[in-house]
């Protein structure tokens, strides 16, 4: 059955489309991660604009991070003093990073960045994970005593600020900065940032494992809402059919995956999580140094 | 020496009255009808095929040529960039037509000197293509011309081989006109053109509509015309699907 999409303007597989987004529902629940970064890039391979996917995209993280932190709320484990933070940051860094996307479309530059920013941070988290699953399953048996957090330069910056529940005193600069950066992320490759975001709370604020999902998915829809408004205005590419038919896959697959997930080995899946990112990363990689079908594109001028 | 404008303006309409009050002018008559004036674009829209038909004063050739909106267009080369492939040169053409479709009752050039071609754009190669920067050689012109008929035609927007014309008897012609499922939105021309002895004799033109209507239009138009409004109800949207499938899924 061919449904067509009224803003991307072409016409696709309902089942395609469904199936794209119960698959890497599927993922997301298993994994506990957004599933932008996959859906993102799926979206352009089967010809949906790339402006297009990546506005489409945070319009559908909105709604499976609405669903995400309604579940987290009820156990109390969101930091709301610092997923503000984060927030201010992040709104600066998606609107800063919507107006960068619409200058890079109009020098007819914006597919490479994109793909760019996917295969770099793509193979940073992906290997870091693989490196740190890989370490966990050898020395599981090995247990180490671990401080609360460890203290180092980071430390000594300016203005901080007492957070209560991640039971941390830092300054205030650096989860806005890790915020303006993961927002710039959001609006350029049409990511939720879960997985820039989630490792820097961990590792670089040092903030509890148990309130870092939570936060996180906090601040993440505002962002990518506001990727949504602004995208929705400056460069018309939201399309609601196509996040819409996404969603309705997305949920259900999570949902699942969520189940199976429950029943799997922490190391093991983030092993697996680690593999799939590489994959996808290695496919983008391959694209952009293989040579072009056809070295000559057409397109309109301002990117529209 | 100029010619006075109030006879051009006379000429030009002496002409144009003729062609309306007189189909016959030249050397016969030539009418032409669309099995539909507009191509809609609905919710299961797939492409649509539009049935032309016609009816000629006798023997004769005939070519259809069907032009979409015209839009500035900017064809781009890639260059290989340490060992990534980056758009570098540009060139972008004026109000190039979105769709040029060609139908003929056989091959074109046998039937039609090459100057008329040339003249009425018969043809992809004929395309008048205009670049706005004009400090580029012809040759690269060319190279970048010919790459921009060619991702047209990948695209199945321009067809490079014109369809099938019947001619049913001497008089009464018929083609289908295939539009893809990507088609431009906007007015197209349909120019119908009809040789006899290697000479242009007449020529017809009609108007096609192709727009989206009901939910399509709907969501395109709201999406263009209030962006903010829109924006803000597909956050609304996604909200209430997240809060809905937590609800739901809370339950099972």
């Amino acid at each position: 059955m061919q449904i067509y999409l009224p803003i991307a303007e072409l016409s696709v597989n309902v089942f395609l489309i469904l199936g794209m987004g119960a698959g890497v529902g599927f993922l997301s629940g298993l994994f506990g991660v957004g599933g932008g970064f996959l859906l993102t890039p799926l979206l352009i391979f089967i010809g949906i604009p790339p402006a297009v996917a990546v506005a489409t995209e945070a319009n559908q993280i909105v709604a499976s991070s609405i669903s995400g932190v309604l579940a987290h709320w009820k156990r109390g484990i969101v930091d709301f003093k610092m997923g503000l933070v984060l927030l201010i940051g992040g709104i600066v860094g998606s609107s800063f990073g919507v107006w960068l996307f619409g200058i890079l479309r109009a020098m007819g530059q914006i597919d490479l960045t994109i793909q760019l920013s996917y295969v770099l941070f793509l193979s940073i988290v992906g290997g870091l994970m693989l490196v740190e699953s890989i370490n966990a399953i050898v020395k599981r048996k090995q247990k180490k005593t671990q401080k609360l957090h460890q203290h180092y330069w980071i430390h000594g910056l300016p203005f901080k600020v007492r957070f209560r529940k991640s039971r941390l005193y830092i300054s205030i600069t650096l989860p806005l900065g890790i915020g303006f950066l993961v927002g710039i992320l959001a609006a350029i490759m049409g990511v939720s940032g879960g997985f820039v975001m989630v490792p820097a709370m961990i590792y670089l604020l040092g903030m509890p494992t148990a309130v870092v999902v939570g936060t996180s998915l906090f601040q993440i829809i505002f962002v990518t809402a506001n990727v949504t408004v602004l995208q929705a205005v400056n460069t018309q590419t939201v399309d609601v059919v196509l996040a819409m038919l996404l969603l309705t896959g997305g949920v259900i697959g999570a949902q699942i995956g969520a189940r199976f997930g429950n029943k799997m080995q922490g190391e093991h899946l983030r092993g697996l999580l680690a593999l799939i990112v590489l994959s996808v990363c290695a496919k983008i990689g391959f694209d952009l140094i293989s040579t072009p079908l056809d070295l000559y594109s057409i397109g309109l001028p301002g990117g529209h | 020496m100029k010619t006075p404008l109030i006879f051009k303006a006379f000429f030009g309409l002496s002409l144009y009255l003729a062609a309306i009050i007189s189909p016959a002018q030249a050397d016969g008559e030539l009418v032409v009808d669309l099995s539909k004036p507009i191509v809609a674009i609905t919710t299961g829209f797939t492409g649509a095929d539009i049935l032309l038909f016609g009816v000629t004063d006798g023997k004769g050739d005939v070519v259809v040529v069907v032009r979409g909106p015209q839009r500035d267009t900017v064809v781009r080369r890639k260059y290989q960039v340490a060992g990534i492939w980056v758009n570098k040169d540009s060139i972008t053409f004026k109000q190039v037509p979105g769709f040029y479709g060609l139908a003929s009752n056989r091959p074109i050039a046998q039937f039609a000197p090459l100057a008329i071609r040339k003249e009425n754009q018969i043809g992809p190669g004929f395309i008048q293509m205009l670049p706005v920067d004009t400090s580029f050689s012809p040759k690269q012109i060319g190279l970048f011309k010919d790459a921009l008929i060619r991702n047209k035609q990948n695209q199945g927007l321009y067809s490079l081989d014109p369809n099938k014309l019947t001619f049913l008897g001497n008089e009464l012609f018929r083609t289908t006109l295939k539009f893809p499922a990507n088609v431009t939105i906007g007015t197209y021309g349909i120019e119908v053109y009809q040789f006899r002895n290697k000479k242009l004799i007449n020529k017809r033109t009609t108007l096609l509509e192709v727009r989206k209507i009901g939910f399509e239009a709907g969501v395109y138009n709201f999406a263009h015309r209030h962006s903010l409004a829109y924006g803000v109800l597909a956050i609304l949207i996604a909200g209430m699907a997240g809060w809905l499938a937590n609800a739901v899924f809370r339950r099972v």
